[in-house]
């Protein structure tokens, strides 16, 4: 798949030297590494737009190649870039590199995540080695009762106070099984929800032309029923940085294979993360995440990342059946009164606004950041989310819009 | 492919003036037969560019309007069911088969927008309209369409389609399209124009905007379009403030700063808008414009 989409037909377009052919595959394969959906048509029809003259001038390759292989704004706006950088041999702003780039590991709240990543990582490669060892038949069962129990004491237990890899490991686990259970149980329920009310007069009759048009048998027009669209929110700033980590894999737990599911992460600037997250594979998703949050770590600018969404995404993301989640600590490091008024803006646009604050439930806790008392008063169930268990208090409450 | 001028100068001829970009990919279209799907803010004449389009071919243009619920049955082809049921009823009594023959023939069958434009003798331009309003099965569908041009209808047949259309999708991004769709057009994204070609598009539209007032709205409007809006002014929007200030008789923007702030209701349809672009604002930009 990687070596290029060029290549089936060398002999229909003779035109085309194996050399230019071969840079062009290359050229589909950096595009491919920078995310565009490129496939084996998009190959071809390349090579024919190169035969049919249009490599003559870089600047009408660059604009024609651009029709061709974006398919979206982002891929719009970055693929000058790369154009220019690939057969031109400029440099490429930094901006539109989104594989292959190390500098995430500087980022101090991302660092620690993907450290959790790669001790996960070592975690399980010991679990096996420890099964696999004493493992007759009776052991075996012993050892699944003990995982029943500790993972019982695990919900009740602060995700911050989980220090080793196979406790956190754990819990990563039951976040992204639980937000399966609740995404299958919501999508039920909508089906079941399911009615006819209006009489389809048309269908009606023409249905019933095998009785003369005697309408026997009605048609009703059934309204479709949007399912529930959940919008995830996440902090990803300093503060939240013991949190994160659950939240990701709770986040990648409900997003895979869940059509109507968005994520977004915030720190100082909103990024879209649905599509990196839509990585069947939690540790490289995590990865990939990492590259698209650059300049973690900061303050929390809640406010304006509020503002890029309904500004930009939300009329996208959003309908009348949304719930949006927002996982935060509330600490404001912008303009409180800022995020007031967007979440006031938000409220007018989605069913629901969950707040799920990690820190709540901590003893003598108050909401009392200015952040969050701007924003309680636009907020329909405030909650805590510390634990596992508090995350599944949250599913029958879903399940009800 | 040196065509670009000319598409460029066609398209200009019927009232749409297209940047290179763009003439680029209605070139690539016709060489690749692929749809072109233009995606951009609301307002910036993605429906436009079908509607010169299909003018520039001397052809027709077949328009799909999207919304929610749109289904086969009103995007493809129907039967009417009125005319069948007379039709039993007026041949009561006769043989059976023959009666249901004569019903599901093509004269009871009625054409929608799709079937109709693999069915003209021209290729005509077939506009699918706010494509993001539609739902995913329908998106599916249409895919499937776009990709072999034949319709099956099960009473008739396989329909192949005698010409294939000009295809332009519209998208205003209210829902993200499927990668499939996407991958089968050609993108382009219709961003709001610059100064000189706003006021060139103002010039032939409307009748009687000069040269000089053209480029001061075209100005104007680029400040406003900067100023934090709710709802940021299209280029319709742009038409319709000059058409009123080429009605009020303004020849010069700078002479009439009252009439202009009086007219921006043209631009700024929200009362958040209305009341943040204040005189002062309104002074400030109209400022920049000389």
């Amino acid at each position: 798949m990687s070596c290029c989409g060029a290549s089936p037909d060398f002999e229909e377009l003779d035109e085309v030297s194996r050399l230019v052919a071969g840079k062009l595959a290359a050229f589909l394969k950096t595009l491919r590494d920078s995310g565009f959906a490129v496939g084996l048509h998009e190959g071809q029809d390349a090579a024919a737009l190169m035969a049919a003259g249009y490599a003559q001038k870089p600047g009408l390759l660059r604009s024609a190649f651009k029709h061709l292989f974006s398919a979206r704004k982002s891929d719009w706006d970055k693929f000058d870039g790369l154009f220019d950088a690939f057969w031109l041999a400029k440099r490429v702003r930094s901006r539109s590199i989104t594989t292959g780039s190390t500098k995430a590991a500087n980022n101090p709240s991302f660092k620690s995540l993907q450290d959790q990543a790669s001790a996960r990582a070592g975690s399980e490669a010991t679990d096996q080695v420890a099964s696999t060892d004493d493992a007759p038949e009776g052991g075996a069962g012993e050892g699944r009762m003990e995982g029943a129990s500790r993972a019982d004491n695990l919900a009740e237990i602060d995700f911050r106070k989980m220090a080793d890899p196979g406790q956190i490991e754990e819990a990563h686990a039951v976040a992204a099984r639980l937000a399966k259970t609740m995404r299958t149980r919501l999508t039920r329920r909508d089906l079941a929800r399911r009615r006819g009310y209006r009489l389809d007069l048309r269908r009606t009759i023409h249905r019933n032309i095998s009785h003369g048009g005697v309408p026997i048998n009605l048609v009703k027009r059934q309204r479709k029923d949007k399912p529930l669209r959940l919008v995830m929110l996440l902090d990803a700033s300093g503060s939240m940085s013991m949190y994160t980590g659950v939240f990701l894999r709770f986040i990648h737990g409900v997003l895979d294979e869940f059509r109507e599911a968005e994520a977004f992460l915030f720190h100082t600037r909103l990024a879209h993360v649905s599509d990196a997250m839509k990585e069947q594979d939690a540790a490289r998703a995590l990865d990939r995440l990492s590259i698209m949050a650059q300049g973690a770590g900061g303050g929390t600018k809640i406010g304006e990342s509020l503002q890029t969404f309904n500004r930009w995404h939300a009329a996208r993301v959003l309908h009348s059946r949304s719930c949006v989640m927002i996982v935060s600590d509330g600490y404001e490091t912008g303009d409180a009164q800022l995020l007031g008024r967007e979440m006031a803006a938000l409220a007018k646009r989605c069913r629901r606004i969950v707040w799920l604050n990690p820190m709540m439930a901590w003893q003598g806790y108050a909401p009392e950041a200015a952040g969050i008392k701007a924003a309680l008063p636009h907020i329909d169930l405030y909650a805590p989310a510390n634990t596992l268990k508090s995350l599944t208090a949250l599913e029958p409450y879903l399940a009800k819009l | 492919m040196n065509n670009r001028e000319q598409i460029a100068q066609a398209l200009a001829a019927s009232g749409y003036i297209a940047d290179g970009e763009l003439a680029t990919a209605i070139s690539l279209m016709q060489l690749l037969k692929r749809p072109l799907l233009l995606e951009g803010e609301a307002g910036v004449g993605k429906t436009e560019v079908a509607k010169a389009l299909a003018s520039s071919h001397a052809t027709e243009l077949i328009r799909l309007q999207c919304y929610e619920g749109l289904d086969q049955s009103a995007a493809l082809y129907e039967w009417n069911y009125q005319r069948q049921l007379l039709a039993i009823q007026a041949h009561r009594g006769e043989d059976a088969g023959a009666i249901e023959d004569q019903i599901f023939s093509e004269k009871y069958l009625l054409e929608r927008p799709l079937l109709a434009a693999i069915r003209r003798t021209k290729p005509p331009v077939l506009l699918i309209d706010e494509i993001d309003r539609a739902d995913d099965e329908f998106e599916a569908f249409l895919l499937e369409l776009l990709s072999d041009f034949q319709v099956s209808i099960p009473e008739l047949g396989t329909i192949k389609a005698t010409t294939i259309p000009h295809v332009v999708l519209t998208s205003n991004g209210t829902r993200e399209l499927s990668d499939a769709l996407r991958r089968r057009c050609l993108y382009h994204y219709v961003d709001y124009p610059d100064v000189d070609r706003e006021a060139r598009i103002i010039m032939a539209r409307i009748a009687g905007a000069s040269a000089s007032l053209s480029q001061q709205i075209a100005r104007m409007v680029e400040g406003i379009r900067k100023e934090e809006l709710r709802k940021v002014p299209g280029v319709a929007e742009t038409l319709d403030w000059a058409a009123a200030l080429v009605g009020l008789d303004v020849r010069d923007l700078l002479e009439v700063p009252e009439t202009v702030h009086e007219t921006l209701m043209c631009l700024l349809k929200t009362h958040e808008d209305k009341s943040r672009v204040t005189r002062e604002v309104s002074q400030r930009l109209l400022g920049k414009v000389a």
